[in-house]
């Protein structure tokens, strides 16, 4: 019997517009899947011929879930152009406000957007609060929001929700699929932490917005430093900051640090879990200044998931391929040098298990992300690949917070190499953040005592070339920003954004990225409703605005676009 | 005839009117709100803090508790274009305290890609059910610009790779009103922008339906909640602006309320960020701060529960919610007299149209020139 084809269109809960499609044996185990971006923008196209300290504000509307890590990108890869060097005030209000976004995001992601792939939510329906409440005390000796009380209350909201047929968005979901490993009482305590995690996520926000100004989409960087100068200088605003990050970091330790935990026990066999790392090399940047002295995390990459050895990032050996992308191109090409024409192919008619579609033609080009890679090979970047790294590294933070992860659960080494181990990995950058995210605090406060500049003046020369990049990390792993400046403007602008190195299609030599890669061999209950590919690519973390931007350093004029205006 | 007599006599018949339709819900708010612990107390005060901020007398704070409780006849359908999900982001921000987003999921929170637990064909075949289900009575709320260049194919949709152009026009079609969140909704947003490489419009541009802007990027909670209770009280679109704008939030100009507006007067500005006048919380404008020429309640609502907004973190306001802000705004932290854009002066120059109160600004830039020339007489004069 012939392959079947499945089309997931849309992936809901991630950013953007995402289509997963994959093909399945007769046992309905993935044999190959696509990978397809359906959405372009082209905002390098529009920062072309812009001041250069519009770049952070403008590459900023890339993303609006890493909200800051684009506005900083633009802002730092103007300053390493134009060689100017911020305030170490600056530096450390920066890297504080990146520890703030990241205990937002990675909270949000794994209560909100992957959250439903591992809790069945009417299954908590039928849970024992009393026992449920006990129960949580095998995961922490603190529990947070599961009382008796609580988990009633939780337990009889969602009930009139789902006695009625009226469930908004939990609506025909996968409720009931046998991968769904919790107890009916964990399924409730996860379901508890749900609900308080969208309090703490306003709470995290409110943190963020103290040194950010809002959140999304903060305003208080520019290329010389920051502008929040009367926020640091408070001690007010300092101590709101504190209160709100104790109030953050303690839900962390509480809540997902237990529920991963709990997750780890109750999917710790659940072999849909245990595949989901096709590409095992795993590329990671420097991040998190804590002081003069110390980044949390270093840079470097690893092969075939060899942890024995950490190479050095040559970031010329960086290169993007369009073979099976919507850009014209017949080689790879290195961001510098890069060229890009849109050349969109669609979609073609196909037949799939839920009926007749318009499908992939895998021959041809089937998405508008580009597929980089790292000296010819593909790259798996995110929270895994930051905690492989650096544990190979010897970071010692990190191997402390590794092991005893790995202790608690019982679990070995390997299975970081997993779904579940990046979900795992996610949560322990989280906490190993919001453990030291008070050193970076601590820093700003003892150098304001005797230094209290932000800014660092500088001078465009119109008569000047300039060029410089910002490699560094987001909350969804590696993250690169290229500029050129001629002219006193924006000649080119390109960002290679970690969903792209993970997302990106198969490349000339027919070697696909990560997601595709890490759906192979996955088994699948009912082909129908595949809950198992979203808890894979959920795990993740998809961020497609991030990845659909991308556009060309050359940024080709308008002409080259086959522009038919309805 | 008392104006407000007469908006309250509607708001009463539109909460008549809301009453006689079938709940799609059996338990009513009131319960809801008792059984998750809310006590009536609170929800005043929430539904005090809505009326004032619609910039109503408070004798209208019992019509929003009573259409609030309403609520939950109005299914909602949230589509997601060419946008970055901040919007929907600044709108999980929601609390009034929680009542808002307690109030919202009780909305009856149809089709919303970012939070919904079905993916694929079971959520497109959300969609459809809602959009037949409710034709007629559903709010459709949209994040992102349209892209209309190569027959809208810049984003597709769906196992059948429907354009997001036609997705929007279809469910526009039966929708009882549509709200563009956000910048890009509303004009084109950032991809919009110089030179629209993919043709993106706002959501107007694509309907014939009316629709009302929330613009902003993104727009605070405040202003998509308070946005929907106007409609749910009234039943009728808002007072606009020339815009569509509603008036209540986007009637002054952020410059109005500004609390560095005293500087202003008093011709203090920040020379330099990081200056002795950044400390001491002087005026941005010659910052590039967009104040004076934006449209919006930043300066009195703030974000994220009040907690700050970007003048008062230090940097000028970028004038996100009005038209085409990328390319008639920028450079951003330049005062707008001294335009650098290279290759978008044709964009540039169409500043004028742009521009709602062409004389007050005028009046307000000849202020401020004759202060430019004050401080700067007075540096001349320190120098030599």
């Amino acid at each position: 019997m012939a392959n079947q084809r499945v089309v997931i269109d849309p992936i809901t809960r991630i950013e953007g517009h995402l289509r997963i499609e994959v093909e399945i044996d007769e046992n309905n185990v993935v044999q190959k899947a696509y990978s397809s971006s359906t959405l372009w923008r082209g905002i390098e196209l529009i920062l072309k011929g812009r001041d250069p300290r519009d770049a952070g504000l403008m590459a900023q509307r890339i993303c609006g879930v890493c909200t800051y890590s684009h506005y900083k990108a633009g802002v730092e890869a103007v300053e390493d152009a134009l060689g100017v060097e911020p305030p170490y005030n600056a530096k450390l209000v920066r890297s504080l406000l990146n520890e703030s976004l990241y205990m937002h995001d990675h909270v949000v992601h794994f209560y909100h957007l992957h959250g439903l792939d591992w809790v069945d939510i009417v299954s908590a329906l039928s849970a024992d609060p009393k026992k449920a409440s006990e129960l949580a005390f095998k995961y922490t000796d603190l529990p947070i929001a599961t009382g008796t009380d609580e988990l009633t209350a939780v337990q009889q909201r969602v009930k009139g929700f789902v006695a009625k047929g009226q469930m908004g968005p939990f609506a025909n979901a996968y409720w009931g699929n046998k991968t769904y490993k919790f107890s009916p009482e964990q399924n409730l305590i996860a379901l508890s932490h749900y609900l308080k995690a969208l309090e703490i996520q306003r709470v995290a926000a409110q943190m963020f917005a103290i040194f950010g100004a809002k959140q999304p989409h903060p305003q208080s960087l520019v290329v010389g430093g920051v502008t929040c100068v009367r926020d640091i200088l408070s001690p007010t605003r300092l101590v709101e900051w504190k209160s709100k990050y104790e109030i953050v970091k303690d839900f962390i330790e509480r809540a997902y640090y237990a529920d991963i935990v709990m997750a780890a026990e109750a999917y710790g066999t659940e072999a849909s879990v245990l595949g989901g790392v096709g590409v095992k090399n795993f590329l990671t940047a420097d991040a998190f200044l804590l002081s003069h002295t110390e980044n949390l995390f270093q840079s470097g990459y690893i092969k075939n998931g060899d942890i024995s050895k950490v190479y050095d990032i040559d970031e010329m050996k960086i290169e993007e391929d369009v073979t099976h992308a919507w850009y014209k191109g017949d080689k790879p090409l290195q961001p510098y040098d890069g060229v890009t024409e849109q050349n969109y192919t669609g979609f073609i008619d196909g037949d799939t298990v839920n009926g007749k579609a318009k499908v992939i033609n895998p021959k041809d080009k089937y998405t508008w992300v580009k597929a980089p890679r790292y000296d010819k090979s593909p790259m798996e970047v995110g929270p895994l690949a930051c905690l492989l790294v650096n544990y190979a590294h010897g970071n010692a933070k990190v191997q402390k917070e590794v092991n005893d992860f790995l202790k608690r659960t019982g679990l070995p080494v390997a299975a970081l190499f997993t779904t579940l181990g990046r979900t795992a990995a996610r949560m322990l950058q989280t906490k190993l953040i919001a453990d030291n995210a008070i050193i970076t605090f601590n820093t700003l406060v003892e150098n304001i005592k005797t230094d209290d500049t932000t800014y660092t003046k500088f001078e465009i020369d119109p008569d000047k070339e300039y060029k410089g990049r910002f490699i560094g990390e987001a909350p969804r792993g590696t993250l690169s920003h290229w500029v050129r400046i001629k002219n006193g403007v924006i000649e080119n602008y390109q960002a290679v954004v970690p969903t792209t190195w993970n997302a990106g299609p198969m490349d000339a030599n027919g070697e696909v990225g990560p997601y595709e890669a890490s759906l192979v061999g996955l088994k699948l209950e009912d082909p129908t409703k595949p809950l198992e590919v979203l808890r894979v690519i959920h795990s993740f973390d998809p961020c497609m605005a991030c990845s659909v931007h991308v556009m060309d350093l050359k940024g080709k004029e308008i002409s080259t676009f086959k522009v038919n205006p309805l | 005839m008392n104006g407000f007599d007469a908006l309250y006599a509607k708001a009463q018949e539109r909460i008549a009117v809301l009453s006689s339709l079938p709940s799609t819900k059996e338990e009513s708010v009131e319960q809801m709100l008792e059984k998750r612990g809310i006590e009536r107390r609170d929800f005043m005060k929430w539904a005090a803090a809505i009326t004032a901020m619609l910039a109503l007398p408070s004798q209208f704070t019992p019509l929003f508790a009573q259409a609030a409780k309403l609520a939950d006849r109005l299914p909602l359908i949230w589509l997601h274009m060419a946008e970055c999900t901040g919007c929907s982001e600044s709108l999980i921000r929601s609390d009034a305290p929680t009542i808002d987003s307690l109030i919202f999921d009780y909305i009856s929170l149809e089709y919303h890609e970012t939070l919904m637990a079905a993916a694929g064909w079971q959520a497109e075949a959300n969609l459809e059910n809602a959009m037949k289900t409710y034709a007629g009575r559903y709010i459709l709320l949209v994040e992102g610009g349209v892209p209309t260049a190569m027959n809208g194919q810049f984003l597709t949709l769906g196992a059948q790779a429907k354009t997001g152009l036609s997705l929007v026009q279809e469910a526009a079609s039966n929708a009882a009103a549509i709200f563009s969140i956000g910048t890009c909704a509303s004009f084109g947003g950032i991809q919009a922008a110089a030179p629209n490489p993919t043709g993106a419009k706002g959501v107007d541009k694509v309907v014939k339906q009316p629709v009302i802007n929330v613009p902003g990027c993104p727009p605070s909670a405040e202003n998509i909640v308070g946005t929907l209770m106007h409609f749910l009280l009234f039943g009728t679109l808002p007072a606009l602006d020339l815009y569509s704008r509603p008036k209540w939030a986007y009637g002054n100009r952020i410059h109005d309320h500004c609390e560095r507006r005293g500087h202003f007067d008093a011709g203090e500005f920040v020379e330099s960020f990081g200056d002795d006048g950044a400390k001491d919380g002087w005026c941005l404008y010659k910052q590039g701060c967009k104040g004076p020429y934006t449209f919006n309640n930043c300066s009195t609502e703030r974000f994220n529960q009040h907690t700050h907004w970007p003048i008062g973190a230090g940097h000028g306001c970028m004038g996100c919610s009005e038209p085409n802000f990328w390319d008639t705004m920028g450079p951003l932290e330049k005062p707008l007299q001294s335009h650098l854009i290279m290759g978008l002066n044709s964009t540039v120059d169409k500043i004028g149209t742009t521009l709602l109160t062409a004389t007050v600004i005028g009046i307000g830039a000849h202020a401020v020139a004759s202060l430019f020339m004050n401080s700067k007489e007075e540096k001349e004069e320190k120098e030599s």
